[in-house]
């Protein structure tokens, strides 16, 4: 279901009767242009004929939500609804979200945040930590006796147990990560 | 018939039966199951009359402004147990204003006056304020089943009041109502000593229960058969609750996800071993796959399964439902797809009620790989299957011909096809053929919900045939008055009759104005009515109540428009109590 973040109202869980809103309004009016906000169609229209069929026409352009939809169809009931509006949102958030992660580096005065949802895998994720910290590991690399300017890249998982990354699925390293730790090489050894 | 004033043979054998004492037909009616066979008998004569209503034990009221409470309570007093229903159907679908009415205050107060030995309360479609569940537990001092189906208006406040002033309490049954969390932790209200719970559903709860407090609860009731969870119970507490109660026969989940760890899935298998007497089960909100397997030694026995709210799909979801073969009632998502049903219709073959609900009504983009071919392979293969809700987004003539002669024994077929006006996908006619094959073959059929694109002509043929049918659900179909005509002309059964934007007009309402009032009630929202004939209607059948609905911003009361405006929502129904006084400023009765 189409949720923009601005039409929020949709994915409350209101505790008002079926197909109110705080307005007090129980059958909104058509909005000018089928196909902006997710508005409620005036039913009317829908009956005489002016086809849903040709609002699917909208369909092909990805930004624009689905066709306007009419008022208490299909026949869903309130609670089903809302329990699965709460549900699509709660995903839509997580996945769309930012997921930001403390990254600290041994060494270093201050930590960073990065939002892992930026990254596809691994190495982007490595090379981006390497941006963060530069002048860290630089530094560090300077004052090691050579050659042992190696990092590793740990993490906080759920259980608070310090993983190292890389061994895990992407997907299972987002959902599991909690928080980021650029060790020195020597420690990692 | 024998009146009670003939006179009697002096001194005979045995009295003439017509002058039986009351006791006896009392009786005698309370082997009448149905409470129309015993309104029949009720108005045989003022002697049955007098017993029939005087030994009334249960009354269901289907409308409540079909009757004041306080006729009720006056013709029945020895009630025990009462169900009322309020708002129409479609109040579940939002087309229902804000405040329309159906208040269970009235009811509740007329019962504490005059039923005070009721034990029994049902509410469906109400409004029902802590108030009245206060005066429920301060009045009825057997009080032992409270039973409210989607209803609003109380909080757990009123939950509370109940918990601790219901000592005889056997049924706490809340079934999909709106109820505001004040954090009162109501489950702590019931005593240590109270032990008497059979029934206990929660499942609607939004917030927070305390799980130490369910636990004591549900471990000193011993007599707990029935226990529904809400969201808000976390998988490992389902563990530690079902070991204290493994004589349970209906459970209802709570939240059913976590990740995977293999010491709960052990924990969660081993407590659902032990419940042997399992049979129904529900809930599973967001379900995870991985756990489904814990579930696989009740399967056996279940014979009711509801994941109408787990959202899994694959192959574990399938392999789960496969294993229940004695399954009789089966909701799922229509995330099992075609060939999940497919895997029912040949696992499940003792499925009595099958239905399906839509995981993406509201996005068209979604697709989810159910059609036609789902229904028509469970219907072939089930020989039992009297009863279906199926949301899909494409079907044709032939599957539901097909459907229509595998299975005459339907009494309830609900088709929803998501997009409103869809032709049979494959020949682009409308779906008349194809409901009206359903309507001729199952003779026996009760309730249908008609959808896609149809003309009059099925109408014709509900009309012509479906001679038991109760209620009828019609959206976005017909062309013209004819089709509201056949149904109102013809429907032998019919009862309750609601229609939304159909091109149905003022002609065939006037002309089939008595049919209503052997009806409970007609809905007509959206279609072509004027203010004229609802006016006129009203005239013409005092026993009626006319409520017209208008849009609040459409500013003028209804009494300063002319007949000629249109009329966006009707609503007819049949009372003895005429018009009621507590309609919200959009509402009136004509």
């Amino acid at each position: 279901m189409e949720i923009d973040a601005d039409n929020l109202s949709a994915t409350e869980l209101r505790l008002g009767l079926p197909g109110t809103s705080s307005s007090d309004d129980w059958q909104k009016k058509p909005s000018p242009s089928v196909g902006a906000k997710r508005a409620l169609d005036d039913t009317r229209s829908e009956a005489s004929g002016t086809s849903p069929a040709t609002a699917g026409d909208l369909d092909h352009d990805t930004a624009a939500p689905p066709k306007a939809q009419v008022v208490g169809w299909p026949p869903v009931r309130a609670y089903r609804k809302n329990t699965f509006q709460a549900a699509a949102a709660a995903k839509k958030a997580e996945q769309q979200g930012g997921l930001y992660v403390k990254v600290s580096m041994d060494g270093a005065p201050y930590l960073r945040k990065v939002d892992l949802r930026m990254y596809k895998g691994y190495r982007e994720l490595s090379d981006a930590l390497d941006a963060l910290f530069t002048k860290s590991i630089s530094a560090a690399a300077a004052a090691a006796e050579g050659g042992e300017h190696q990092h590793a890249i740990a993490y906080e998982d759920k259980d608070g147990d310090l993983m190292l990354v890389g061994d895990v699925p992407w997907d299972m390293f987002i959902s599991s990560c909690k928080k980021l730790r650029i060790m020195k090489g020597s420690e990692a050894r | 018939m024998g009146r009670g004033g003939s006179r009697a043979a002096p001194a005979a054998a045995a009295p003439p039966w017509h002058v039986l004492p009351d006791e006896v037909w009392e009786h005698a009616f309370s082997f009448l199951p149905a409470d129309s066979d015993r309104g029949a008998a009720a108005a045989a004569c003022r002697s049955w009359l007098r017993a029939e209503r005087r030994s009334r034990r249960r009354l269901a009221v289907a409308n409540c402004y079909a009757a004041s409470p306080q006729d009720a309570v006056d013709r029945f007093p020895a009630v025990r147990a009462v169900e009322v229903k309020g708002k129409p159907h479609f109040a579940d679908f939002g087309l229902v204003p804000p405040a329309w009415g159906a208040a269970a205050a009235p009811w509740v107060a007329a019962a504490a006056d005059g039923w005070p030995l009721v034990e029994e309360i049902s509410f469906k479609r109400m409004v029902v304020t802590d108030d009245c569940l206060e005066m429920i537990a301060a009045s009825f001092r057997n009080f032992q089943v409270l039973r409210l189906v989607s209803c609003e208006g109380f909080s757990t406040a009123g939950l509370a009041a109940i918990a601790a002033g219901c000592r005889n309490l056997r049924e706490l049954d809340l079934q999909e109502n709106e109820i505001e969390d004040c954090s009162i932790h109501w489950l702590s209200l019931f005593p240590e000593s109270f032990t008497s719970l059979v029934t206990l559903n929660f499942s609607c709860l939004e917030g927070d229960v305390n799980i130490t407090v369910l636990e004591r609860l549900v471990t000193r009731c011993r007599n707990l058969k029935t226990l529904k969870l809400n969201n808000a119970i976390p998988l490992d507490k389902l563990a530690n609750l079902l070991r204290k109660a493994p004589q349970i026969v209906e459970l209802g989940t709570g939240r059913f996800s976590a990740d995977y760890h293999p010491d709960l899935f052990s924990k969660l298998e081993a407590a659902f071993a032990g419940c042997k007497s399992l049979r129904r089960l529900s809930g599973a909100w967001d379900a995870v796959p991985e756990y489904l397997p814990a579930f696989y030694c009740v399967c056996e026995g279940l014979t009711s399964l509801n994941l109408s709210y787990a959202t899994v799909r694959g192959p574990e979801l399938i392999k789960f439902i496969s294993r229940c073969k004695n399954l009789q009632l089966l909701w799922v998502m229509d995330l099992i797809e075609d060939h999940g049903l497919a895997v029912v219709a040949s696992s499940c073959n003792k499925l009595q009620e099958l239905r399906v609900f839509p995981s993406a009504p509201f996005d068209a983009a979604e697709q989810v790989s159910l059609t036609e071919r789902g229904l028509v392979d469970v219907s072939a293969s089930c020989p039992m299957l009297e009863s279906v809700l199926y949301f899909c987004r494409r079907m044709t003539n032939e599957a539901l011909i097909t459907i229509a002669k595998n299975r005459p024994n339907f009494t309830c077929f609900r088709l929803c096809i998501i997009e409103p006006h869809t032709p049979d996908y494959t020949t682009h006619q409308p779906l008349d053929a194809g409901f009206s094959a359903i309507v001729e073959s199952c003779k026996g059929l009760r309730r249908l919900s008609v959808s896609g694109l149809l003309t009059d002509s099925v109408f014709k043929s509900i009309g012509a045939h479906a001679d038991r049918l109760e209620m009828l659900s019609i959206a976005f179909a017909g062309n013209s008055d004819l089709g509201l005509h056949y149904i109102l002309s013809g429907c032998k059964s019919l009862k309750k009759l609601e229609i939304r934007d159909c091109p149905f007009g003022d002609k065939p309402l006037l002309a089939n104005a008595a049919k209503l009032e052997t009806m409970r009630s007609l809905w007509m929202s959206t279609c072509s009515l004027t203010l004229g004939a609802c006016r006129q209607l009203a005239r013409k059948m005092p026993r009626l109540s006319v409520e017209v609905m208008n849009d609040p911003r459409r500013g003028c009361p209804l009494d300063s428009l002319t007949d000629e405006s249109p009329v966006e929502t009707l609503y007819v129904y049949r009372t003895i109590a005429g018009p009621r006084s507590d309609t919200p400023a959009c509402v009136q009765i004509v």
